[in-house]
């Protein structure tokens, strides 16, 4: 087997399964509680792996992780629901307590065992190719299997359940007064995004996993209204993190799960600066636009009160525009058809004159 | 006082208590609402209203107390209660469309798994008309002005196709024509015999808009037909001292 083909479809597979789940995470303001859900399964898997006996065992650190996720959002919500803290306050509270149990765990407990710290941590998507399993008279890496059916199952539960997922998440009250059990629907989506910060932990670690469940679906967040395209957009950004940070990680001889989430950042970067719906740049330069737009409609309306021509002077005194601002205005203008450069000076049109008549916003 | 529950009453709440922390937020309601006719729930901010359309709703635990709808219990009832909550309960930067939103309110006839199709989209699309925003069904909900967003919701409820509506104060913050606007489809919904309970803030309005008044105050102060109900007297006791009867 091609061991870059499995290093980067693995990556795919993580960021895929990851951006499903993420992006109702996302949308349902809960990036800090997937924070809190990925270091917390930390426990979770040493206690799974010390009740498996220490072998290398798949399932029961799948399950150990699932029920610490859920133990995470339980202990949150609860603590919130006690009204003596508040919600941003109790994941703070309750996930260091729980991750340092689980590093604590590791320390004491598994010094000599093949479990060691770095790689709960930081993950190591290289070794991928390494760990294979037998299927069907096949060898196959044990990530495909893995991956592959937390992506099946969280694409699964995005399909069967997006209305409802929908509904609670925009309305949870409204979903509960109609039947829709939003409550059920939540945990289940934790549980999901347990299973799935567990089953990335081998390849990108406890601490990356957050950079595939919250930075692509906050990107497509920026860069579109739709949620179906916001799903599709998630996926999207996640196959391009794996495929670029592979690519750049060979390149400059760096960590492929460090380099894929640089990379997602920086389309985060990209969409915040220059999305066309609300990019930080595309706004300002959509303001100049409007600013340019109305300094013209303007300096029109004032050339068309006036039947001999005016002067630059006159205009920049009258405004209090800078030469450069007047030009562009005049530039603006001209361009819209608004004024004619005759001989003997700026003219309004007959378009310019109509203007005139009154503030029409387009 | 009967013991067993009428059939006939849309709403009738029983002994009803809801406690957030220690403190009663609501105190023993009994709170009987009469078919076909718009009802109004008024008291002062923090009295219990929005609680009291939610715990009867299921939407927060109560301490006590027993709520029937039509005679039956919320589970079985469910299908023919519409809520349009606060508008300001939901996330409107979430990417959706208007038309999106009011078919939410048919997600409860379609129940788990069944898609909402083209029979769901005109629905919607002819509850939306209702509200005059057909114009603006697939406009982002972003991009709304807060009395269209309060008409979405409206729509959304129309949608549901209920029996019995409550709305927590539609009249919130919107001008004089979503105003009127609101006030044509309450009157539709009346004429075709639904029963409407909305928390109100407006005392100048309540007696023009509404038959039947109920004045909350954490307790029930008084419950009954406007005429009787809208006193100086039970405003007094709603509000202190400085309650106005409104002319
Ligand atoms: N989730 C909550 N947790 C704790 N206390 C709450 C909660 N929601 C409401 N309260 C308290 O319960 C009381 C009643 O609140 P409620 O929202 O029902 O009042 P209201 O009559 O609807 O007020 P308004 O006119 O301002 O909408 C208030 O004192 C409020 O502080
Ligand atoms: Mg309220």
């Amino acid at each position: 087997m091609n061991p870059d083909l499995v290093i980067v479809t693995t990556a795919i597979l993580v960021s895929s399964a990851s951006a499903l789940v993420g992006t109702f995470l996302v949308l349902r303001r809960m990036a800090l509680l997937c924070d809190a859900i990925s270091h917390a399964v930390l426990p979770g898997i040493v206690l799974a792996y010390w009740l498996s006996g220490g072998a290398r065992a798949t399932l029961p650190a799948l399950l150990g992780a699932a029920a610490a996720g859920l133990v995470t959002v339980s202990l949150v919500e609860w603590l919130t629901r006690t009204g003596r803290v508040k919600n941003d306050a109790a994941i703070g509270i309750v996930f260091p307590a729980l991750f340092s149990l689980g590093v604590l765990a590791v320390s004491l407990y598994f010094r000599q065992v093949h479990l060691d710290l770095d790689a709960v941590l930081y993950g190591e998507i290289a070794y991928a190719p390494l760990n294979t399993l037998w299927l069907w008279g096949l060898e196959l890496p044990e990530s495909w299997l893995v991956m592959g059916l937390l992506t099946l199952l969280n694409l699964l539960f995005v399909l069967l359940f997006y209305k409802e997922l929908k509904l609670s998440t925009f309305d949870a009250g409204l979903a509960a007064s109609l039947g829709f059990a939003p409550g059920v629907l939540h945990y289940a989506l934790m549980a999901l995004v347990s299973f799935t910060a567990v089953g990335a932990f081998q390849s990108v670690g406890a601490i990356l996993i957050v950079a595939f469940l919250i930075i692509p679906p906050a990107t497509a967040y920026l860069l579109t209204r739709r949620l179906p395209t916001m799903l599709l957009l998630a996926v999207g950004v996640g196959v391009v993190a794996s495929l670029g940070g592979y690519a750049l990680a060979i390149w400059l001889d760096a960590s492929i799960a460090g380099m894929m989430a640089t990379v997602a950042g920086v389309c985060f970067a990209l969409a915040f600066l220059f999305s066309p719906l609300e990019g930080f740049l595309t706004t300002r330069l959509r303001r100049r636009r409007q600013r340019l737009e109305v300094a013209a409609r303007l300096l029109v309306a004032h050339l068309a009160h006036h039947p001999q021509p005016v002067s630059e002077q006159e205009i920049m005194a009258e405004f209090g525009w800078h030469p450069r601002f007047l030009r562009q205005a005049r530039e603006k203008a001209l361009q819209a058809g608004w004024l004619e450069a005759r001989r003997e000076g700026l003219w309004p049109t007959s378009r310019g004159r109509a203007l005139g008549q009154g503030p029409s916003v387009p | 006082m009967t013991l067993t529950q009428t059939a006939t009453l849309p709403l009738e709440v029983r002994d009803l208590t809801v406690v957030y922390r220690e403190q009663p937020v609501l105190w023993d309601v009994d709170l009987a609402i009469p078919p076909g006719q718009l009802s109004a729930i008024v008291g002062p901010n923090g009295a219990g209203k929005s609680t009291l359309l939610k715990a009867v709703l299921g939407l927060v635990p109560r301490a006590s107390g027993q709520v029937w709808f039509f005679g039956q219990s919320l589970r079985e009832a469910r299908a023919r209660i519409g809520y349009v909550p606060q508008r300001n309960t939901v996330d409107w930067d979430f990417p959706t469309s208007v038309l999106d939103v009011v078919m939410m309110g048919l997600y409860g006839q379609l129940g788990w798994f069944r898609r909402p199709g083209k029979r769901e989209r005109e629905a919607a699309m002819h509850c939306l008309e209702q509200v005059s925003l057909q114009d603006l069904a697939h406009r982002q909900i972003a991009q709304l002005s807060g009395g269209q967003q309060q008409r979405v919701f409206l729509a959304r409820a129309l949608a549901q196709n209920a029996d019995l509506y409550f709305m927590d104060e539609p009249f919130a913050g919107v001008d004089a024509v979503t105003e009127e606007a609101i006030l044509q489809v309450l009157h539709g919904l009346k004429s075709q015999g639904k029963t409407v309970v909305v928390v109100h803030h407006d005392l100048e309005t309540v007696r023009e808009y509404f038959d039947h008044l109920t004045l909350l105050n954490v307790q029930v102060i008084a419950s009954g037909p406007m005429e009787e109900t809208f006193t100086s007297e039970n405003l007094r006791r709603t509000y202190g001292a400085k309650a106005r009867t409104g002319g």
